[in-house]
């Protein structure tokens, strides 16, 4: 298994493809199907927001070690536009590309642990981790 | 990946079978609306089953399919949500709304003829 993953978004067939590895990383791990699916689900929504916004970017999948569990963590990451306001962009309903709105703290949900790091005209990059319970 | 769709009497019946990209969802859409158009039909089952992520962009093509397909005065059903994908919509806030849905194919094409009976 490896230990570290890397999967370029360009389009929305990486999407696809992102979160298909993504579950295979995370069954291999030991997640549950069901936690393999929210982890899936997430991968799915940063590379739509990847694809949407800055066009293109990468999601990087790593296996972390933490002292008692294992975990993923996700990093995707773009040099896109960047989020002008995360607080606003973290609500639930706010969009700026007429979507359903609902990306980030839907991810958000989905995951344990969730930071985004954004900077305008520079990028945003978004870490979100599952640990295994 | 083209989603193949079946006739059946009243109803056309489409069966997801793998993960469809957000050009292949398009796709689905729009040649779903042109079979309901082409076929007069009463009714429409979206089948689910073999999906394993439901993100916002495949929830709210399908909720559009719905409610094209209601302007054509015809019912859609999706049917087969799997559980985890279920409870992972559901986290990710998307409640599919406003859509019929049914457990299976078997449950689903009973709601259309129950439908279809009570608006004869």
């Amino acid at each position: 298994m490896e230990n570290e993953i890397q999967v370029p978004i360009n389009s929305d067939q990486d999407i696809v493809a992102a979160r298909q590895k993504g579950r295979s990383l995370a069954v291999a791990l030991g997640f549950s199907s069901g936690d393999a699916t929210l982890i899936a689900t997430a991968i799915s929504e940063l590379a739509r927001n990847i694809v949407t916004y800055a066009q293109c970017g990468k999601i990087r999948l790593t296996v972390i070690n933490g002292s008692t569990r294992q975990g993923i963590q996700l990093v995707a990451q773009d040099q896109g536009p960047g989020i002008p306001d995360i607080q606003q962009a973290l609500r639930d309903g706010f969009s700026t590309s007429g979507s359903l709105g609902l990306g980030l703290p839907g991810v958000k949900r989905l995951v344990d642990e969730f930071a985004i790091v954004s900077e305008e005209n520079r990028g945003t990059t978004v870490t979100a981790t599952k640990w295994k319970p | 990946m083209e989603v193949p769709i079946l006739k059946q009497g009243d109803f056309l019946i489409a069966t997801v079978q793998a993960a469809l990209t957000d050009a292949d969802l398009l796709h689905f859409r729009r040649a779903l609306i042109q079979q309901v158009v082409r076929c007069r039909s009463q009714g429409v089952i979206v089948d689910v089953t073999s999906l394993d992520v439901m993100d916002s962009f495949a929830s709210r093509t399908l909720r559009e399919i719905a409610q094209m397909i209601r302007l054509r005065g015809a019912q859609t059903v999706i049917v087969g949500i799997q559980p985890e994908v279920a409870f992972a919509m559901v986290q990710l806030g998307l409640t599919l709304e406003n859509v019929a849905t049914a457990l299976d194919l078997e449950e689903g094409l009973a709601h259309l003829k129950q439908k279809s009976e009570s608006t004869a």
